[in-house]
């Protein structure tokens, strides 16, 4: 109720006439929103660049640190390795996931169901698992060494293969949307006109998913540079800048030129997020009301050709979770092959035990159901406040933020933001609330987009009728907005839930000993070469992630059955 | 009128979240006293040492912050002016010096300490820390894969510098690594810095990568990764034990060593509990605990011999200059990282 008090006091920002005690407590929410916006990203960001011109001892030395970093070889080589896997493993991935999405939008292939499913297994585990995977099949006592041709897995090779897996889903999902979105008369015109397959190919399809394509590289682009869990676990002595973050602060403590490799991986992630937004805005809808939905036609040799290929991939992808699975049982890689469960007694090693599972699950849960509310009810906020609009707009700003900012370089701000000896808000230091609103944060951006895709579908007239019959704003939001986007809101929470259990990135600087998690325990088992029981604590997050994203088919299966008749038309 | 502000409230419910999940994550909180403890200790030997210090002190509940030594020593300087911890029990020697000299440690003299050798204490009395135990290096050696590929077993560390093991040795990064941190150290004191840094310069050539932790390259090489791990006797020994093909090899020209310590942290809330936890940790029931996992012990004459442990190990301990290394330590790990910090780096 404290906040009743609040709303009454806050002065007047606008005055304009005719303000409802909704649009008040609306106006009031928004800028608590933003104050809470401010001080989980604007302020710890802020800090982390105060810390890179700082010396150890805290003053102020300009760009020396910066300097300091160029100039030392080492860790320069690591921005050029940055760039070749990252660009080598972003190109590779777009060509295949394009591949496997023509397969499942363009096809009359069998079993496309199955192969929409298998795509997402890597979404499941922490990037760490694929590249587990990839020391059983590949290391020195790999079943599958000899395949390299006496190139080692340690290096760029594993870390492109192993970022490649990771990223699939991700890019895969990217480019199937823009291949569904195509309008079917094109090709009826392309085939009228005896176009040759190729030259459709080419004319017709290939423009129409230009934009999906240079969004997906994109985005494969900054998460395979700021990802770590593969590069720490298979990239033996070839250094990356997320590798070279994660030694500067943990391994050293060196925290003002962690500082300095955090702005440096900002760069790329901020400027591909700058070039996605500016392709973006030129994409032009492809689909307007006349438009035919694009129906592909069975064809033989195509439609076997692309069978063989989904499966080839497929098969990788089953055999990456396979192999680590089958791993997690043998006693004693490789000289004992019995299977038992002796990777699971998770006590007898690093990294936190079982508690560390019992751990994700609360963090996981937590961020879930306060992170939807969160970005649900700021979404919602956003998009059905009347006027206001300069505070909207930096709502708007701030929620785009997080996409830009690597999750590790969150975390290590948030080290410096909240372990300031003065700030009062140091209680969260250690806490799980610092790792929960990490995770919340890191996953914003993906959340609210998918919360005010769905807001916008409303009808805007359901609150002015609401407000008109004077029916008070909280009974038309539970009403109606609420169940008409229950969909998207479990879509905003399984995905928080599933990211914020396997997400390494955002919470490495932030656990403490009493709250160690399970995807931090697969990187300090495997860290200390307990391969095996991580990849049993591996297989566990898989298991969870899995038996959530269940959960959410069946709960919105349901609900479409039930209660969303109103939108089948 | 009221309940036109329910939403509020639901909202009001979230924004002070912070508030929800700070009761949730605080729940443990109870009577008990709770100490961070800071280790090095291997995460397998934990849970035998809380339980046997909270079996005699049941009031008191140990809290473990584990992490590899280089590590843990430095989260503990970086935490300098807000330090979480309470006590350091399990950490090198090393470190614990480099904190005593930062005057990070709260001294105190455990009851019983007048029965440690003089070398496993601080001179200065009351003491900043107390020993207990020492490990030593020793290189992992698995007997399948060298035979495989046909490496002969090495007895001396210039042995490693033949080309024939290019490729086939791993050792712990002496910047996150305690263990790998008392191989420079030793080497450097062996040999004579500049022998000390030549010799590295050779055996960087035959390094496949160097690890973060002091045991993984063990574990490796008992996984067959690779068939020569550089790491410590008492790992090897558990992992023969445990049925990894290896055997353990102590290099003739002598062997790095530490001690592991504890310390109090000066400024700790929970003083009373910390000095419990130190008397506890100089007692013979604690040292007889640290005999499972270590030959070296810090009151004389009650180590029995652990399985596997190389006896010829006692009389190769070099004899280490923990002032040097302690006071030295910045300096060489700078000295390291510019030589061989990324393995694909061309040499200067």
């Amino acid at each position: 109720m404290s906040s009743i008090a609040q709303s009454t006091q806050v002065p007047p920002v606008l005055t304009k006439p005719k303000l409802s005690p909704d649009d008040w407590v609306m106006r009031t929410l928004i800028i608590v929103a933003i104050i809470a916006l401010f001080t989980v990203i604007v302020l710890p960001l802020y800090s982390m660049l105060a810390k890179s011109a700082e010396n150890s001892a805290g003053e102020f030395i300009g760009l020396a640190n910066f300097i300091t970093y160029f100039n030392s070889p080492a860790l320069f080589k690591s921005i050029t390795n940055s760039l070749f896997v990252s660009g080598t493993s972003s190109i590779t991935v777009l060509f295949l996931a394009f591949l496997y999405a023509y397969a499942l939008t363009r096809t009359c292939m069998r079993c496309k169901a199955f192969f929409n499913i298998v795509a997402l297994i890597p979404l499941l585990a922490p990037s760490l698992l694929s590249a587990i995977s990839l020391v059983y099949v590949f290391g020195n006592q790999g079943i599958a060494k000899s395949w390299l041709f006496g190139e080692s897995i340690y290096g760029p090779i594993g870390i492109i293969i192993g970022l490649v897996i990771w990223v699939f889903p991700s890019a895969l999902m990217i480019i199937k949307t823009s291949l569904q979105t195509t309008d079917g008369r094109l090709y009826e015109a392309a085939t009228a006109m005896r176009s040759t397959p190729l030259r459709t190919f080419l004319v017709v399809t290939l423009p129409g998913v230009k934009y999906g394509l240079i969004s997906a590289l994109f985005i494969v682009f900054t998460l395979t540079v700021t990802d770590f869990g593969v590069a720490k676990v298979i990239g033996g002595q070839y250094n990356v800048l997320a590798t070279d973050l994660f030694k500067q602060v943990i391994g050293q403590q060196n925290f003002q030129m962690g500082a300095v490799v955090g702005i440096v991986l900002l760069f790329p992630a901020v400027l591909a997020f700058i070039a996605d937004r500016y392709v973006q805005r030129k994409q032009v809808s492809l689909l307007s009301a006349r438009s035919v939905p694009y129906t592909p036609k069975p064809s033989t040799i195509k439609d076997n050709l692309f069978f063989i290929y989904c499966t080839l991939v497929s098969a990788v992808l089953i055999g990456m979770l396979a192999m680590a699975a089958y791993a997690s049982f043998v006693t004693f890689w490789p000289y004992d092959q019995s299977l038992s469960l002796t990777n699971y007694q998770f006590d007898l090693m690093d990294g936190g035990g079982w508690g560390a599972f019992t751990n994700s699950l609360r963090m996981a849960l937590y961020t879930a159901v306060f992170g939807t509310l969160f970005i649900f009810g700021t979404a919602y906020l956003v998009e059905k406040c009347r006027g206001f609009k300069g505070a909207r707009t930096i709502i708007q700003m701030f929620t785009l933020l997080p996409m830009a900012v690597p999750g590790m370089v969150l975390g290590l701000s948030y080290i410096f933001f909240f372990n300031a000896p003065n700030n009062p808000l140091n209680f969260l230091y250690g806490s799980m609330a610092i790792m929960v609103i990490s995770c919340v944060v890191h996953f914003y951006t993906v959340s609210h987009i998918t919360a005010v895709t769905a807001l916008k579908q409303m009808d805007p007239e359901f609150e002015s009728v609401g407000a008109s019959l004077k029916v008070p704003l909280y009974k038309t939001f539970f009403r109606v907005t609420l169940p008409m986007c229950l969909p998207a809101v479990l879509d905003i929470s399984t995905y928080l839930f599933t990211t914020a259990m396997t997400t390494v990135s955002a919470v490495i600087f932030l656990y403490s000993p009493d709250t160690q998690l399970a995807s931090v325990a697969v990187l300090n088992m495997e860290g200390a070469g307990d391969i095996a029981p991580a990849a049993a604590m591996a297989m566990m997050i898989v298991l969870t992630s899995a038996c959530v994203r269940l959960l959410h088919y069946f709960l919105t299966r349901g609900l479409r059955r039930k209660h969303l008749l109103w939108r089948t038309k | 009128m009221k309940m036109k502000f329910i939403p509020c409230k639901v909202k009001s419910a979230l924004t002070s979240l912070s508030v929800a999940m700070l009761l949730a994550g605080s729940y443990q909180a109870q009577a008990a006293t709770e100490l961070t403890v800071y280790t090095a200790l291997e995460a397998d030997q934990l849970k035998m040492y809380s339980s046997s210090f909270e079996e005699e002190y049941p009031d008191i509940k140990i809290n473990w912050v584990r992490d590899s030594t280089g590590i843990v020593t430095a989260k503990l300087l970086a935490e300098k002016e807000n330090s979480r911890a309470d006590v350091v029990w399990g950490l090198a020697g090393t470190s614990l010096l480099l904190l005593a000299n930062e005057g990070m440690l709260e001294p105190y003299a455990p009851k019983g300490v007048e029965k440690l050798s003089p070398s496993f204490k601080d001179t200065s009395n009351p003491p900043t820390w107390t020993g207990m135990d020492a490990w030593v290096a020793s290189i992992c050696y698995n007997e399948i894969e060298s035979k495989k590929l046909g490496l002969p077993k090495p007895t001396s560390w210039k042995d490693l510098l033949d080309p024939v093991y290019q490729g086939h040795l791993i050792m712990p990064n002496p910047g996150s690594s305690g263990t790998g941190f008392l191989d420079v150290s030793s080497w450097l004191q062996i040999f004579g810095e500049d022998e000390g840094w030549a010799f590295m310069d050779g055996l960087h050539k035959n390094i496949d990568r160097y690890t973060h932790s002091g045991s993984k390259p063990c574990k490796l090489a008992a996984a067959g990764e690779i068939p020569i791990g550089i790491s410590y006797a008492y790992r090897a020994a558990r992992l023969i034990n445990k049925g990894a093909p290896l055997s353990v090899i102590v290099p003739t020209e002598g062997v790095g060593w530490d001690m592991e310590a504890g310390g109090i942290i000066k400024g700790t809330k929970n003083l009373a509990a910390a000095q419990k936890l130190m008397d506890f940790s100089v007692t013979v029931k604690a040292n007889e605990m640290y005999n499972k996992s270590f030959a070296v012990l810090a009151i004389p004459g009650i180590a029995k011999p652990v399985k596997n442990f190389p006896p010829e190990i006692t009389e190769r301990m070099i004899d280490n200059d923990f002032a040097w290394a302690a006071a030295n330590r910045s300096k060489i790990l700078t000295e390291w990282n510019s030589r061989y910090n990324a393995k694909s780096e061309p040499k200067k």
